[in-house]
Protein backbone atom coordinates (compact mmCIF):
# COMPACT_ATOMS: atom_id res chain seq x y z
CA UNK A 1 0.00 0.00 0.00
CA UNK A 2 2.02 2.83 -0.99
CA UNK A 3 0.80 6.31 -0.99
CA UNK A 4 -0.06 7.77 -4.02
CA UNK A 5 1.86 11.39 -4.30
CA UNK A 6 4.12 13.21 -2.28
CA UNK A 7 3.68 15.77 -0.08
CA UNK A 8 4.88 18.44 -3.02
CA UNK A 9 2.47 16.94 -5.99
CA UNK A 10 -0.33 17.22 -3.10
CA UNK A 11 0.67 20.50 -2.27
CA UNK A 12 0.72 22.02 -5.96
CA UNK A 13 -2.83 19.87 -6.24
CA UNK A 14 -4.16 21.85 -3.47
CA UNK A 15 -2.97 25.13 -5.47
CA UNK A 16 -4.55 24.30 -8.41
CA UNK A 17 -7.98 23.83 -6.87
CA UNK A 18 -7.81 27.20 -5.01
CA UNK A 19 -6.68 28.94 -8.60
CA UNK A 20 -10.01 26.88 -10.31
CA UNK A 21 -12.02 27.98 -7.84
CA UNK A 22 -10.68 31.26 -8.12
CA UNK A 23 -11.53 31.38 -11.64
CA UNK A 24 -15.15 29.84 -11.26
CA UNK A 25 -15.56 33.03 -9.34
CA UNK A 26 -14.57 35.91 -11.10
CA UNK A 27 -16.94 33.99 -13.97
CA UNK A 28 -19.49 34.36 -11.95
CA UNK A 29 -18.92 37.59 -10.25
CA UNK A 30 -16.63 39.83 -11.77
CA UNK A 31 -20.19 40.73 -14.48
CA UNK A 32 -22.02 41.81 -11.56
CA UNK A 33 -19.32 43.95 -10.31
CA UNK A 34 -18.93 45.54 -13.59
CA UNK A 35 -22.92 46.43 -13.50
CA UNK A 36 -21.94 48.03 -10.22
CA UNK A 37 -19.01 50.13 -11.55
CA UNK A 38 -20.89 50.94 -14.79
CA UNK A 39 -23.35 52.61 -12.24
CA UNK A 40 -21.06 55.36 -10.88
CA UNK A 41 -19.71 56.52 -13.88
CA UNK A 42 -19.90 59.87 -15.26
CA UNK A 43 -20.73 59.39 -18.89
CA UNK A 44 -17.68 61.08 -19.74
CA UNK A 45 -16.05 57.32 -18.49
CA UNK A 46 -18.53 55.35 -20.72
CA UNK A 47 -17.87 56.38 -23.55
CA UNK A 48 -13.78 55.93 -22.99
CA UNK A 49 -12.00 53.38 -25.17
CA UNK A 50 -10.55 52.89 -21.80
CA UNK A 51 -12.50 51.67 -19.09
CA UNK A 52 -11.81 51.40 -15.47
CA UNK A 53 -12.80 49.14 -13.15
CA UNK A 54 -13.11 52.06 -10.03
CA UNK A 55 -14.70 55.45 -11.22
CA UNK A 56 -12.08 58.16 -11.39
CA UNK A 57 -14.97 60.65 -10.84
CA UNK A 58 -18.13 58.07 -8.98
CA UNK A 59 -21.41 60.10 -9.27
CA UNK A 60 -25.14 59.43 -8.25
CA UNK A 61 -25.69 60.99 -11.41
CA UNK A 62 -27.27 57.82 -13.14
CA UNK A 63 -29.62 57.19 -10.20
CA UNK A 64 -31.39 60.50 -10.11
CA UNK A 65 -31.39 60.32 -14.62
CA UNK A 66 -32.78 56.57 -13.75
CA UNK A 67 -35.50 57.85 -11.52
CA UNK A 68 -36.59 61.41 -13.98
CA UNK A 69 -36.39 58.82 -17.01
CA UNK A 70 -39.00 56.18 -15.76
CA UNK A 71 -41.43 55.82 -13.20
CA UNK A 72 -39.22 53.56 -11.02
CA UNK A 73 -40.64 54.28 -7.31
CA UNK A 74 -44.14 53.44 -9.19
CA UNK A 75 -42.51 50.51 -10.35
CA UNK A 76 -40.95 49.50 -7.19
CA UNK A 77 -44.59 49.87 -5.62
CA UNK A 78 -46.20 47.40 -8.24
CA UNK A 79 -43.49 45.13 -7.91
CA UNK A 80 -43.72 44.99 -3.99
CA UNK A 81 -47.55 44.76 -4.02
CA UNK A 82 -47.37 42.15 -6.71
CA UNK A 83 -44.40 39.60 -5.05
CA UNK A 84 -45.90 40.09 -1.34
CA UNK A 85 -49.69 39.47 -2.15
CA UNK A 86 -48.15 36.28 -4.29
CA UNK A 87 -45.71 35.07 -1.81
CA UNK A 88 -48.62 35.01 1.16
CA UNK A 89 -51.54 33.73 -0.90
CA UNK A 90 -49.02 30.71 -2.49
CA UNK A 91 -48.15 30.23 1.01
CA UNK A 92 -51.23 29.98 2.68
CA UNK A 93 -52.55 27.84 0.01
CA UNK A 94 -49.86 25.50 -0.50
CA UNK A 95 -49.17 24.71 3.37
CA UNK A 96 -52.20 22.46 4.01
CA UNK A 97 -52.04 20.90 0.53
CA UNK A 98 -47.86 19.75 1.47
CA UNK A 99 -49.29 18.39 5.02
CA UNK A 100 -51.46 16.58 3.14
CA UNK A 101 -49.22 15.25 0.46
CA UNK A 102 -46.27 14.16 3.07
CA UNK A 103 -48.53 12.64 5.55
CA UNK A 104 -50.75 10.88 3.03
CA UNK A 105 -49.92 8.42 0.19
CA UNK A 106 -53.01 8.80 -2.14
CA UNK A 107 -53.50 9.31 -5.81
CA UNK A 108 -54.41 12.69 -4.91
CA UNK A 109 -50.71 13.28 -3.76
CA UNK A 110 -49.07 11.34 -6.22
CA UNK A 111 -51.21 13.24 -9.14
CA UNK A 112 -50.07 16.72 -7.26
CA UNK A 113 -46.65 15.57 -7.36
CA UNK A 114 -46.76 14.78 -11.12
CA UNK A 115 -48.32 17.57 -11.48
CA UNK A 116 -45.35 19.73 -9.84
CA UNK A 117 -43.42 18.18 -12.22
CA UNK A 118 -45.32 18.46 -15.57
CA UNK A 119 -45.99 22.35 -14.40
CA UNK A 120 -41.96 22.45 -14.84
CA UNK A 121 -42.04 21.48 -18.78
CA UNK A 122 -44.93 23.57 -19.82
CA UNK A 123 -43.94 26.34 -22.59
CA UNK A 124 -45.15 29.26 -21.13
CA UNK A 125 -47.27 30.12 -24.67
CA UNK A 126 -49.14 27.47 -24.16
CA UNK A 127 -50.37 28.66 -20.73
CA UNK A 128 -50.07 32.32 -21.34
CA UNK A 129 -52.53 33.04 -24.55
CA UNK A 130 -55.46 31.24 -22.47
CA UNK A 131 -54.28 32.89 -19.36
CA UNK A 132 -54.55 36.04 -21.24
CA UNK A 133 -57.68 35.05 -22.77
CA UNK A 134 -59.43 34.07 -19.57
CA UNK A 135 -58.64 37.30 -17.56
CA UNK A 136 -59.75 39.00 -20.58
CA UNK A 137 -62.54 38.02 -19.62
CA UNK A 138 -62.57 38.49 -16.29
CA UNK A 139 -61.32 41.86 -17.35
CA UNK A 140 -58.50 41.17 -14.92
CA UNK A 141 -56.10 42.14 -18.44
CA UNK A 142 -53.61 45.12 -16.88
CA UNK A 143 -54.24 45.01 -13.51
CA UNK A 144 -52.26 43.65 -10.34
CA UNK A 145 -54.71 41.42 -8.98
CA UNK A 146 -54.61 39.38 -12.52
CA UNK A 147 -50.65 39.11 -11.89
CA UNK A 148 -51.03 38.00 -8.53
CA UNK A 149 -53.42 35.08 -9.42
CA UNK A 150 -51.24 34.10 -12.12
CA UNK A 151 -47.88 34.41 -9.68
CA UNK A 152 -49.46 32.53 -6.98
CA UNK A 153 -50.18 29.17 -9.39
CA UNK A 154 -46.46 29.79 -10.75
CA UNK A 155 -45.45 30.12 -7.18
CA UNK A 156 -47.64 26.71 -5.89
CA UNK A 157 -45.42 24.18 -7.52
CA UNK A 158 -42.05 25.11 -5.63
CA UNK A 159 -44.03 25.70 -2.48
CA UNK A 160 -45.53 22.66 -2.74
CA UNK A 161 -42.15 20.76 -3.23
CA UNK A 162 -40.10 22.51 -0.89
CA UNK A 163 -42.73 22.83 2.29
CA UNK A 164 -44.01 18.87 1.40
CA UNK A 165 -39.66 18.20 2.67
CA UNK A 166 -39.88 21.01 5.78
CA UNK A 167 -43.69 18.64 6.58
CA UNK A 168 -41.86 15.69 6.34
CA UNK A 169 -38.94 16.72 8.58
CA UNK A 170 -41.28 17.46 11.38
CA UNK A 171 -41.03 14.07 13.20
CA UNK A 172 -44.86 12.05 13.30
CA UNK A 173 -43.91 11.20 16.80
CA UNK A 174 -44.53 14.19 18.05
CA UNK A 175 -47.88 14.47 16.89
CA UNK A 176 -48.77 11.16 17.88
CA UNK A 177 -47.62 12.01 21.14
CA UNK A 178 -50.26 15.21 21.20
CA UNK A 179 -53.06 12.85 20.35
CA UNK A 180 -52.20 10.52 23.18
CA UNK A 181 -52.07 13.18 25.51
CA UNK A 182 -56.06 14.15 23.86
CA UNK A 183 -55.44 17.04 21.91
CA UNK A 184 -57.62 17.26 19.00
CA UNK A 185 -56.56 17.16 15.28
CA UNK A 186 -56.92 21.01 14.53
CA UNK A 187 -55.36 21.88 18.11
CA UNK A 188 -52.32 19.27 17.04
CA UNK A 189 -51.85 21.20 13.83
CA UNK A 190 -51.83 24.57 15.69
CA UNK A 191 -49.76 24.33 18.66
CA UNK A 192 -47.54 21.20 17.48
CA UNK A 193 -46.92 21.47 13.95
CA UNK A 194 -47.12 24.93 12.96
CA UNK A 195 -44.63 26.60 15.55
CA UNK A 196 -41.84 23.57 13.77
CA UNK A 197 -42.92 24.42 9.97
CA UNK A 198 -42.26 28.38 10.90
CA UNK A 199 -39.15 28.51 9.49
CA UNK A 200 -39.65 26.49 6.63
CA UNK A 201 -43.40 28.30 5.97
CA UNK A 202 -40.84 32.16 5.76
CA UNK A 203 -38.11 30.63 3.51
CA UNK A 204 -40.79 29.57 1.27
CA UNK A 205 -42.49 32.78 1.64
CA UNK A 206 -39.50 34.77 1.12
CA UNK A 207 -38.70 32.27 -2.29
CA UNK A 208 -41.61 32.82 -4.09
CA UNK A 209 -41.43 36.93 -3.33
CA UNK A 210 -37.89 36.80 -5.09
CA UNK A 211 -39.46 34.45 -7.73
CA UNK A 212 -42.22 37.14 -8.57
CA UNK A 213 -40.10 39.94 -7.98
CA UNK A 214 -37.77 38.67 -10.38
CA UNK A 215 -40.59 37.64 -13.12
CA UNK A 216 -40.88 39.53 -16.71
CA UNK A 217 -42.67 37.07 -19.25
CA UNK A 218 -46.00 37.17 -17.59
CA UNK A 219 -45.83 41.02 -16.43
CA UNK A 220 -44.22 42.23 -19.94
CA UNK A 221 -47.85 40.27 -21.59
CA UNK A 222 -50.39 40.93 -18.89
CA UNK A 223 -49.57 44.12 -17.83
CA UNK A 224 -50.25 47.36 -20.88
CA UNK A 225 -50.46 50.25 -19.19
CA UNK A 226 -47.06 52.21 -18.07
CA UNK A 227 -48.71 53.22 -14.37
CA UNK A 228 -49.11 49.81 -13.89
CA UNK A 229 -46.34 48.03 -14.61
CA UNK A 230 -43.64 46.25 -13.00
CA UNK A 231 -39.69 46.62 -12.02
CA UNK A 232 -38.38 44.40 -14.50
CA UNK A 233 -40.33 45.30 -17.69
CA UNK A 234 -39.83 49.19 -16.71
CA UNK A 235 -35.96 48.48 -16.72
CA UNK A 236 -36.69 46.85 -20.15
CA UNK A 237 -37.73 50.73 -20.94
CA UNK A 238 -34.33 52.44 -20.53
CA UNK A 239 -33.55 50.11 -23.77
CA UNK A 240 -34.34 52.16 -27.20
CA UNK A 241 -35.92 50.57 -30.14
CA UNK A 242 -32.95 50.32 -32.06
CA UNK A 243 -31.30 48.09 -29.05
CA UNK A 244 -29.78 51.63 -27.97
CA UNK A 245 -29.18 52.89 -24.31
CA UNK A 246 -28.35 55.30 -21.65
CA UNK A 247 -26.16 52.86 -20.32
CA UNK A 248 -25.20 54.80 -17.03
CA UNK A 249 -29.42 55.02 -15.52
CA UNK A 250 -29.85 51.53 -17.05
CA UNK A 251 -26.89 50.08 -15.19
CA UNK A 252 -27.92 52.43 -12.06
CA UNK A 253 -31.96 51.23 -12.21
CA UNK A 254 -30.99 47.46 -12.68
CA UNK A 255 -28.52 47.36 -9.99
CA UNK A 256 -31.62 48.86 -7.68
CA UNK A 257 -34.27 46.22 -8.91
CA UNK A 258 -31.46 43.33 -7.85
CA UNK A 259 -31.30 44.93 -4.15
CA UNK A 260 -34.51 43.37 -2.89
CA UNK A 261 -33.90 39.70 -4.08
CA UNK A 262 -29.80 40.14 -3.25
CA UNK A 263 -30.38 40.96 0.67
CA UNK A 264 -33.20 38.22 0.61
CA UNK A 265 -31.01 35.51 -1.14
CA UNK A 266 -27.88 36.20 1.27
CA UNK A 267 -30.45 36.12 4.34
CA UNK A 268 -31.79 32.67 3.21
CA UNK A 269 -29.19 31.24 1.11
CA UNK A 270 -28.39 28.38 4.02
CA UNK A 271 -32.41 28.08 4.35
CA UNK A 272 -32.98 27.73 0.23
CA UNK A 273 -30.21 25.22 -0.73
CA UNK A 274 -31.84 23.29 2.49
CA UNK A 275 -35.44 23.70 1.38
CA UNK A 276 -34.52 22.64 -2.09
CA UNK A 277 -32.29 19.65 -0.95
CA UNK A 278 -35.16 18.58 1.64
CA UNK A 279 -37.57 18.25 -1.22
CA UNK A 280 -34.69 16.98 -3.63
CA UNK A 281 -33.42 14.04 -1.98
CA UNK A 282 -36.12 11.07 -1.52
CA UNK A 283 -36.78 9.37 1.71
CA UNK B 1 -29.53 15.26 6.86
CA UNK B 2 -31.55 13.46 5.36
CA UNK B 3 -30.35 10.20 5.47
CA UNK B 4 -30.75 10.72 9.65
CA UNK B 5 -33.86 12.12 9.54
CA UNK B 6 -34.85 8.33 7.54
CA UNK B 7 -32.70 6.52 9.91
CA UNK B 8 -34.42 7.90 12.74
CA UNK B 9 -37.66 6.54 11.88
CA UNK B 10 -37.78 3.60 10.58
CA UNK B 11 -41.46 2.96 9.52
CA UNK B 12 -42.15 6.13 9.16
CA UNK B 13 -43.28 6.22 5.92
CA UNK B 14 -46.53 7.85 4.88
CA UNK B 15 -49.32 5.52 5.55
CA UNK B 16 -51.13 4.08 2.22
CA UNK B 17 -55.03 5.66 3.48
CA UNK B 18 -57.45 7.73 1.48
CA UNK B 19 -56.86 10.83 3.31
CA UNK B 20 -60.38 11.40 5.24
CA UNK B 21 -62.25 14.17 4.91
CA UNK B 22 -60.82 17.08 6.94
CA UNK B 23 -58.07 16.62 4.25
CA UNK B 24 -59.84 17.75 1.46
CA UNK B 25 -60.60 20.95 3.19
CA UNK B 26 -57.06 20.86 3.44
CA UNK B 27 -56.00 20.23 -0.29
CA UNK B 28 -59.31 22.43 -2.04
CA UNK B 29 -57.56 25.85 -1.61
CA UNK B 30 -54.49 25.33 -3.81
CA UNK B 31 -56.22 22.73 -5.69
CA UNK B 32 -58.83 24.86 -7.16
CA UNK B 33 -56.57 27.50 -8.37
CA UNK B 34 -54.30 25.04 -10.02
CA UNK B 35 -57.31 23.48 -11.31
CA UNK B 36 -58.26 26.93 -12.92
CA UNK B 37 -55.29 28.95 -13.45
CA UNK B 38 -52.82 25.99 -14.41
CA UNK B 39 -54.53 22.55 -15.26
CA UNK B 40 -57.43 24.58 -17.27
CA UNK B 41 -55.29 26.82 -19.09
CA UNK B 42 -52.74 24.12 -20.36
CA UNK B 43 -55.61 21.92 -21.54
CA UNK B 44 -57.30 25.10 -23.38
CA UNK B 45 -54.02 26.00 -24.96
CA UNK B 46 -53.92 22.55 -26.51
CA UNK B 47 -57.33 22.92 -27.67
CA UNK B 48 -56.19 26.77 -29.32
CA UNK B 49 -53.99 24.92 -31.38
CA UNK B 50 -56.23 23.60 -33.63
CA UNK B 51 -58.49 26.51 -33.74
CA UNK B 52 -58.23 30.27 -35.74
CA UNK B 53 -58.05 32.10 -32.66
CA UNK B 54 -57.04 35.69 -33.14
CA UNK B 55 -56.91 38.58 -31.41
CA UNK B 56 -58.94 41.44 -31.43
CA UNK B 57 -61.27 39.28 -34.04
CA UNK B 58 -65.56 39.87 -34.28
CA UNK B 59 -66.00 36.75 -35.64
CA UNK B 60 -66.29 33.43 -33.61
CA UNK B 61 -63.62 31.31 -33.51
CA UNK B 62 -63.50 28.35 -35.45
CA UNK B 63 -62.11 24.49 -35.25
CA UNK B 64 -60.11 24.17 -38.29
CA UNK B 65 -58.46 20.48 -37.72
CA UNK B 66 -54.88 20.29 -38.15
CA UNK B 67 -54.11 23.23 -40.33
CA UNK B 68 -51.98 25.49 -38.02
CA UNK B 69 -49.90 22.11 -38.29
CA UNK B 70 -49.75 22.10 -41.70
CA UNK B 71 -49.01 25.13 -42.23
CA UNK B 72 -46.68 25.07 -39.63
CA UNK B 73 -44.89 22.06 -41.24
CA UNK B 74 -44.07 24.54 -44.15
CA UNK B 75 -43.02 27.40 -42.19
CA UNK B 76 -39.16 27.78 -42.82
CA UNK B 77 -38.81 30.73 -40.60
CA UNK B 78 -40.57 28.52 -37.35
CA UNK B 79 -37.97 24.93 -37.82
CA UNK B 80 -35.17 27.54 -38.05
CA UNK B 81 -36.14 28.97 -34.80
CA UNK B 82 -36.89 25.51 -33.76
CA UNK B 83 -33.36 24.93 -34.62
CA UNK B 84 -31.87 27.71 -32.98
CA UNK B 85 -33.16 26.73 -29.79
CA UNK B 86 -32.32 23.41 -29.56
CA UNK B 87 -28.23 24.43 -30.49
CA UNK B 88 -28.91 26.92 -27.73
CA UNK B 89 -30.51 24.38 -25.13
CA UNK B 90 -27.97 21.61 -25.95
CA UNK B 91 -25.12 24.37 -25.53
CA UNK B 92 -26.00 25.45 -22.53
CA UNK B 93 -27.14 22.70 -20.89
CA UNK B 94 -24.11 20.82 -21.23
CA UNK B 95 -20.82 23.21 -20.35
CA UNK B 96 -23.30 24.44 -17.71
CA UNK B 97 -23.51 20.86 -16.25
CA UNK B 98 -19.56 19.67 -16.58
CA UNK B 99 -18.78 23.55 -15.19
CA UNK B 100 -21.59 23.40 -12.00
CA UNK B 101 -20.18 19.14 -11.96
CA UNK B 102 -16.55 21.10 -11.01
CA UNK B 103 -17.10 23.95 -8.83
CA UNK B 104 -19.71 21.25 -6.74
CA UNK B 105 -16.45 18.91 -6.77
CA UNK B 106 -14.70 22.12 -5.33
CA UNK B 107 -17.04 23.52 -3.09
CA UNK B 108 -17.21 20.04 -1.46
CA UNK B 109 -13.55 19.79 -0.78
CA UNK B 110 -12.30 21.34 2.40
CA UNK B 111 -10.93 24.46 1.05
CA UNK B 112 -10.66 27.74 3.38
CA UNK B 113 -12.98 30.28 2.50
CA UNK B 114 -15.76 27.67 1.42
CA UNK B 115 -18.39 29.54 2.97
CA UNK B 116 -17.44 32.14 1.36
CA UNK B 117 -17.26 31.00 -2.29
CA UNK B 118 -20.36 29.04 -1.37
CA UNK B 119 -22.48 32.09 -1.01
CA UNK B 120 -20.51 34.22 -3.81
CA UNK B 121 -21.66 31.06 -6.54
CA UNK B 122 -25.06 31.39 -5.58
CA UNK B 123 -25.29 35.54 -6.49
CA UNK B 124 -26.48 34.53 -10.53
CA UNK B 125 -29.49 32.90 -9.22
CA UNK B 126 -30.91 36.08 -7.01
CA UNK B 127 -31.00 38.12 -10.03
CA UNK B 128 -33.64 38.74 -12.04
CA UNK B 129 -33.35 37.45 -15.73
CA UNK B 130 -33.59 40.58 -16.82
CA UNK B 131 -31.02 42.10 -14.88
CA UNK B 132 -28.56 39.44 -15.73
CA UNK B 133 -29.75 40.47 -19.28
CA UNK B 134 -28.70 44.37 -19.03
CA UNK B 135 -25.80 43.14 -17.16
CA UNK B 136 -24.23 40.78 -20.12
CA UNK B 137 -25.05 43.89 -22.65
CA UNK B 138 -22.58 46.35 -20.45
CA UNK B 139 -19.86 43.66 -20.49
CA UNK B 140 -20.50 42.82 -24.26
CA UNK B 141 -20.98 46.26 -25.05
CA UNK B 142 -18.70 47.17 -28.12
CA UNK B 143 -16.33 50.12 -27.15
CA UNK B 144 -17.04 50.93 -22.92
CA UNK B 145 -17.53 46.87 -22.54
CA UNK B 146 -15.37 44.67 -20.20
CA UNK B 147 -14.97 41.82 -22.41
CA UNK B 148 -13.97 43.93 -25.68
CA UNK B 149 -11.57 46.05 -23.52
CA UNK B 150 -10.21 42.64 -21.58
CA UNK B 151 -9.36 41.13 -25.28
CA UNK B 152 -8.75 44.47 -26.78
CA UNK B 153 -11.51 44.77 -30.03
CA UNK B 154 -14.02 46.16 -30.05
CA UNK B 155 -15.93 43.56 -31.48
CA UNK B 156 -19.95 44.15 -31.57
CA UNK B 157 -20.47 40.43 -29.71
CA UNK B 158 -24.14 40.36 -29.63
CA UNK B 159 -24.67 42.40 -32.91
CA UNK B 160 -22.23 40.16 -35.14
CA UNK B 161 -24.36 37.31 -37.08
CA UNK B 162 -21.32 34.60 -35.98
CA UNK B 163 -20.67 35.77 -32.37
CA UNK B 164 -24.47 36.29 -31.72
CA UNK B 165 -25.15 32.99 -30.17
CA UNK B 166 -22.19 31.91 -28.82
CA UNK B 167 -22.20 35.08 -26.58
CA UNK B 168 -26.17 34.27 -25.46
CA UNK B 169 -25.17 31.15 -25.05
CA UNK B 170 -22.24 32.04 -22.06
CA UNK B 171 -24.64 34.01 -20.30
CA UNK B 172 -27.52 31.31 -20.60
CA UNK B 173 -24.23 29.01 -18.82
CA UNK B 174 -23.48 31.75 -16.22
CA UNK B 175 -27.32 32.24 -15.19
CA UNK B 176 -28.48 28.63 -14.47
CA UNK B 177 -24.87 27.50 -12.95
CA UNK B 178 -26.20 27.87 -9.49
CA UNK B 179 -29.10 25.90 -9.62
CA UNK B 180 -27.46 22.96 -10.79
CA UNK B 181 -24.19 23.54 -8.88
CA UNK B 182 -26.71 23.34 -5.82
CA UNK B 183 -28.08 20.08 -6.91
CA UNK B 184 -24.98 18.46 -7.62
CA UNK B 185 -23.70 19.63 -3.78
CA UNK B 186 -26.81 18.06 -2.74
CA UNK B 187 -25.86 14.62 -4.23
CA UNK B 188 -22.58 15.25 -3.37
CA UNK B 189 -23.71 14.57 0.42
CA UNK B 190 -24.88 11.66 -0.56
CA UNK B 191 -21.37 9.98 -1.59
CA UNK B 192 -20.29 7.60 1.24
CA UNK B 193 -17.20 9.22 2.39
CA UNK B 194 -15.61 5.78 3.98
CA UNK B 195 -15.42 3.88 0.18
CA UNK B 196 -13.93 6.88 -1.37
CA UNK B 197 -10.91 6.68 1.50
CA UNK B 198 -11.06 3.15 0.90
CA UNK B 199 -10.66 3.39 -2.53
CA UNK B 200 -7.38 5.75 -2.11
CA UNK B 201 -5.91 3.36 0.10
CA UNK B 202 -6.10 1.08 -2.86
CA UNK B 203 -4.37 3.47 -4.63
CA UNK B 204 -6.78 4.47 -7.03
CA UNK B 205 -6.08 7.86 -8.78
CA UNK B 206 -8.64 11.00 -8.41
CA UNK B 207 -10.43 10.08 -11.66
CA UNK B 208 -11.10 6.49 -10.57
CA UNK B 209 -12.36 7.01 -7.40
CA UNK B 210 -14.53 9.81 -9.42
CA UNK B 211 -16.10 7.40 -11.93
CA UNK B 212 -16.62 4.32 -9.24
CA UNK B 213 -17.31 5.96 -6.40
CA UNK B 214 -18.56 9.43 -7.00
CA UNK B 215 -20.41 9.21 -10.01
CA UNK B 216 -22.75 5.76 -9.12
CA UNK B 217 -23.88 8.31 -5.85
CA UNK B 218 -24.75 11.54 -8.03
CA UNK B 219 -25.92 9.88 -10.82
CA UNK B 220 -29.77 9.94 -10.24
CA UNK B 221 -29.89 13.88 -9.57
CA UNK B 222 -27.07 14.38 -11.96
CA UNK B 223 -29.32 13.44 -14.95
CA UNK B 224 -32.68 14.31 -13.32
CA UNK B 225 -30.74 18.23 -12.99
CA UNK B 226 -29.70 17.72 -16.24
CA UNK B 227 -32.81 17.08 -18.07
CA UNK B 228 -34.46 19.80 -15.89
CA UNK B 229 -32.35 22.72 -17.02
CA UNK B 230 -32.73 21.69 -20.69
CA UNK B 231 -36.27 21.87 -20.24
CA UNK B 232 -36.18 25.41 -18.78
CA UNK B 233 -33.64 26.32 -21.34
CA UNK B 234 -35.49 25.52 -24.18
CA UNK B 235 -38.44 27.19 -22.37
CA UNK B 236 -35.73 30.46 -22.05
CA UNK B 237 -37.42 34.03 -22.65
CA UNK B 238 -36.30 36.70 -20.62
CA UNK B 239 -32.36 36.72 -21.46
CA UNK B 240 -32.46 36.51 -25.00
CA UNK B 241 -35.17 38.73 -25.21
CA UNK B 242 -33.54 41.71 -23.64
CA UNK B 243 -29.98 40.61 -24.77
CA UNK B 244 -30.81 40.48 -28.37
CA UNK B 245 -34.66 40.06 -29.08
CA UNK B 246 -33.77 37.92 -31.43
CA UNK B 247 -31.21 39.59 -33.79
CA UNK B 248 -28.96 39.66 -35.63
CA UNK B 249 -31.41 38.77 -38.35
CA UNK B 250 -32.96 36.16 -36.49
CA UNK B 251 -29.77 34.46 -35.22
CA UNK B 252 -30.74 34.13 -31.55
CA UNK B 253 -34.49 33.91 -31.90
CA UNK B 254 -35.53 31.56 -29.77
CA UNK B 255 -38.75 29.31 -30.38
CA UNK B 256 -40.43 31.43 -27.11
CA UNK B 257 -39.36 34.46 -28.72
CA UNK B 258 -41.05 33.58 -32.26
CA UNK B 259 -44.27 32.22 -30.22
CA UNK B 260 -43.72 35.70 -28.69
CA UNK B 261 -44.13 37.36 -31.76
CA UNK B 262 -46.56 35.71 -33.24
CA UNK B 263 -49.52 35.48 -30.65
CA UNK B 264 -48.49 39.36 -28.97
CA UNK B 265 -47.47 41.23 -32.08
CA UNK B 266 -49.44 39.54 -34.86
CA UNK B 267 -52.51 38.55 -32.77
CA UNK B 268 -51.86 34.75 -33.94
CA UNK B 269 -52.94 33.06 -31.19
CA UNK B 270 -54.11 29.98 -32.34
CA UNK B 271 -50.62 29.30 -34.71
CA UNK B 272 -48.66 30.29 -31.94
CA UNK B 273 -50.55 27.36 -29.53
CA UNK B 274 -49.64 25.05 -32.58
CA UNK B 275 -45.98 26.12 -31.89
CA UNK B 276 -46.75 25.52 -28.09
CA UNK B 277 -47.45 21.82 -28.70
CA UNK B 278 -44.51 21.05 -31.37
CA UNK B 279 -42.12 21.99 -28.21
CA UNK B 280 -44.86 20.56 -25.67
CA UNK B 281 -44.14 17.51 -27.63
CA UNK B 282 -40.45 17.76 -27.49
CA UNK B 283 -40.56 18.22 -24.19
CA UNK B 284 -43.14 15.42 -23.13
CA UNK B 285 -40.25 13.14 -24.62
CA UNK B 286 -37.35 14.24 -22.84
CA UNK B 287 -39.46 14.50 -19.58
CA UNK B 288 -40.45 10.72 -20.08
CA UNK B 289 -36.51 10.23 -20.28
CA UNK B 290 -36.43 12.17 -16.68
CA UNK B 291 -39.12 10.03 -15.10
CA UNK B 292 -37.56 7.05 -16.15
CA UNK B 293 -33.91 8.39 -14.51
CA UNK B 294 -35.55 9.34 -11.40
CA UNK B 295 -37.38 6.09 -11.04
CA UNK B 296 -34.24 4.15 -11.76
CA UNK B 297 -32.73 6.23 -9.48
CA UNK B 298 -35.68 5.43 -6.32
CA UNK B 299 -35.18 1.82 -6.99
CA UNK B 300 -31.97 1.91 -4.89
Amino acid sequence: MKRTGTMGTRRTARAGQYLALLCYLAFLVLPFLWLMSTAFKPPRELATLDPRWIPDHPTLDNFRQAFDEQPLLQAAANSLIAAVCAAVIAVALATPMAYVMARHRSPLSRAATGWVVVSQAFPLVLVIIPLFLILKNLRLIDSLAGLVAVYVVWALPFALWMLTGYVRAVPRELEEAAAVDGAGKARILVSVTAPLLAPGIVATALFAFITSWNEFFFALVLLKSPEKQTMPVILTHFIGAEGVADLGPLAAAALLATIPSLVLFAVLQRRITGGVLAGAVKH
Amino acid sequence: MTSMAAMARPGNRPPDGRPGRGAWFLVLPALIPILVLSVGPLLYGIALAFTDSQSGRTRPTQWIGLLNFQDLAQDRLFWESFRIGLQWAVGVTVPQFLLALGLALLLNQNLRFRWLARALAIVPWAMPEIVVGIMWRLVYQPDAGLLGDALGTDNDWLGDPTTALPAVIVVGVWAGMPQVTVALLAGLANVPRELHEAAAVDGAGAWRRFRTVTWPAIRPIALAISALSFIWNLNSFALVYVLTNGGPGGRTRLPMLFAYEEAFRYGQFGYAAAMGCVLVAVVSVLLAVYLVGRLRGDDR
